[in-house]
């Protein structure tokens, strides 16, 4: 079972509640966390554990053989991305242009751009008493963040088995990264808030919901600060309301301080039981 | 001309309420850009009026004609992506995951491939409330190079702010530090960092700082809820100081801002508050900030 956490809107509270959920579904199944969130990893704020492995994680990017290169300018020609540029008699290369397409490199009658990897970023897996946790984390200054993504998910993928419960920290937002961390998955949680700002990006993100076919519900967090148009919307568009999360400035404290909440808040961890129970009736 | 720009690493720290609250106190002498197209917001505080839309088109997407595709396969061994899918027999293409390198398409030996240009989003000028121009995007559902729409909203406000020659741009950027942050930050002449304090957050305002910082852009930075926990603050008062970036602000923790937006309101027209008075101080430590800057 994989399970997605996502929001259009970001501090929303997903990495609240991937956390949480995580930590309180692990008390009887084995559960891996994996923060997908890699420009701005935060859940091992919230998770105590040992690092058991660590990676540098790289995409492939094209790098120059001057000696075998005829300066034909085919890689230049065939690059859509503007990576590979001749100048005179050099071909530059830009790596945080690159997709990592191979055009260049294998349509290079030479052979003169062979693709090598280069560092964007790492990953970590840590582990608890009874959680597995796996963190993504961008190199700052790369833009990339997808192929990192994809690694993580792919890590995962191969180190757990099917019965472990999947557990993904999604980035905000809904363009590439989202759906890169959403796609996959058996099943996605959209956590909202209700205001404004909260329902206009919790549209977008359920348009991208819809246009992946993916199935998916919602969490209202902070219930009660803003109006009901969330849940007017959600009864109109039916769409699933998991829970309602209370508003609770004792919430924004523990947070705050890197603590998880439903040891401490009963509400709170009601929410998560109607998470899990929902969860739990999927497929 | 200068140039705010006001990113935050994580998101809902309040900074399009601030971005928006600086704008509403500026008025016409101020254009307004809103970077962050994944989930832009700021069209809603400001009441735009969407008076001009225009077609965003980035990048290519592979269509297969399949009259007289032969299925070979060969598209599908070069792909990277994993676009490329045989179903009931025949080559079809994901346009979600096809990246537009145009590699099948200079591969298929019966040029039975062509790239389609994407409209990716929608382009949008406007007219606000506080009597503002402002630039602004919506990304289109499922679509990828935010970073390229990003990029056409700033370069349009730029323009405008120096043709009608306006003191300030002031730009909400994107959350994390990946494509969309790099472009909405590049040509600015001040970072506004908005920070909560929460161990996310002060961990988030360190990454996208250094980013910030490899731009070599003077940065100022409101801390959010600095009373949410005292030593957090101080946490990240010692590394404002350590990085010389200005503290313009500790704003507390404040249920006015939820307020306010429920009724689309910037927390100034709200009504009076110890907020509305903090965030007039604010605007004008940052304008000072600004007049020292060459």
């Amino acid at each position: 079972m994989k399970i997605t956490i996502a929001s259009g809107k970001g501090g929303t509270g997903k990495t609240t509640i991937s956390t949480n959920l995580s930590s309180y579904l692990a008390i009887g199944a084995d559960v891996v966390l994996a923060d997908l969130d890699v420009e701005e990893p935060n859940s091992k704020l919230f998770i105590e554990g040992d690092l058991v492995f660590e990676k540098a994680c790289d995409k492939r990017v094209p790098r120059w053989i001057k000696e075998e290169c005829t300066l034909c300018g085919k890689c230049e020609e065939v690059c859509r991305f503007n990576a590979v540029i001749k100048v005179g008699d050099e071909i530059l290369i830009f790596p945080e242009l690159c997709h990592s397409c191979y055009a260049c490199s294998e349509l290079c009658p030479t052979g003169s751009l062979p693709m090598i990897p280069q560092k964007i970023g790492e990953l970590k897996h840590f582990k608890t008493e009874n959680l597995d946790f796996v963190e993504g984390r961008l190199d700052i200054g790369e833009e990339q963040a997808v192929p990192l993504i994809s690694q993580v998910i792919e890590y995962v993928d191969e180190k757990f088995s099917q019965d472990t419960i999947k557990l993904f920290d999604a980035p905000p937002g809904t363009s590439c990264p989202v759906i890169e961390a959403s796609r996959g998955s058996d099943f996605v949680i959209l956590v909202t808030e209700p205001t404004p700002f909260g329902l206009n990006d919790l549209k977008l993100a359920v348009e991208t919901m819809r246009v992946l076919c993916q199935k998916f519900g919602v969490v209202i967090n902070r219930h009660g600060i803003g109006d009901n148009s969330i849940e007017e919307y959600c009864n109109a568009e039916g769409i699933p309301i998991i829970a309602k999360i209370p508003n609770d400035r004792r919430v924004a404290e523990l947070y705050s301080k890197g603590e998880l909440i439903y040891p401490k808040i009963q509400e709170f961890e009601t929410a998560l039981k109607q998470i899990a129970e929902f969860v739990g009736g999927i497929k | 001309m200068k140039e705010i720009v006001i990113i935050s690493g994580k998101g809902g720290t309040g900074k399009t309420s601030f971005a928006a609250s600086f704008a509403y106190l500026e008025k016409e002498n101020a254009v307004i850009a809103d970077c962050d197209v994944d989930a832009a917001n700021m069209h809603l505080l400001l009441d735009a009026d969407f008076r001009y839309q225009e077609d965003f088109y980035s990048g290519e997407v592979a269509v297969i004609d399949e009259e007289n595709c032969v299925n070979c396969g060969d598209c599908k061994e070069v792909c990277r992506f994993d676009a490329i899918h045989v179903t009931d027999d025949q080559h079809r293409v994901d346009p979600i995951s096809c990246e537009g390198c145009w590699y099948c398409s200079r591969v298929c030996p019966v040029e039975a491939i062509d790239m389609k240009t994407q409209k990716v989003g929608d382009f949008y000028l406007s007219m606000t409330k506080a009597g503002s121009e402002m630039v602004h995007a919506k990304l289109g559902f499922a679509a990828e190079n935010s970073g390229k729409l990003v990029a056409k909203v700033k370069n349009e406000a730029k323009k405008l702010t120096l043709a009608n020659k306006k003191e300030f741009l002031i730009v909400d950027g994107s959350p994390g530090v990946g494509c969309p942050v790099i472009s909405s930050l590049s040509g600015a002449d001040l970072a506004l960092l908005v920070t909560e304090a929460t161990v996310s957050g002060l961990h988030d305002l360190k990454r996208v700082y250094r980013l910030v910082k490899s731009f070599n852009i003077k940065s100022a930075c409101i801390i959010n809820k600095y009373d949410l926990n005292a030593d957090v603050t101080k946490e990240i008062e010692a590394f404002l100081e350590e990085e010389n970036i200005i503290l313009v602000a500790k704003v507390a923790y404040d249920e006015t801002f939820s307020k306010a937006l429920s009724q689309a309101k910037t927390i100034i027209e709200y009504g009076d508050s110890n907020l509305k008075t903090e965030i007039e101080k604010s605007w004008q430590h940052i304008k000072n900030i600004t007049k020292e800057l060459k």
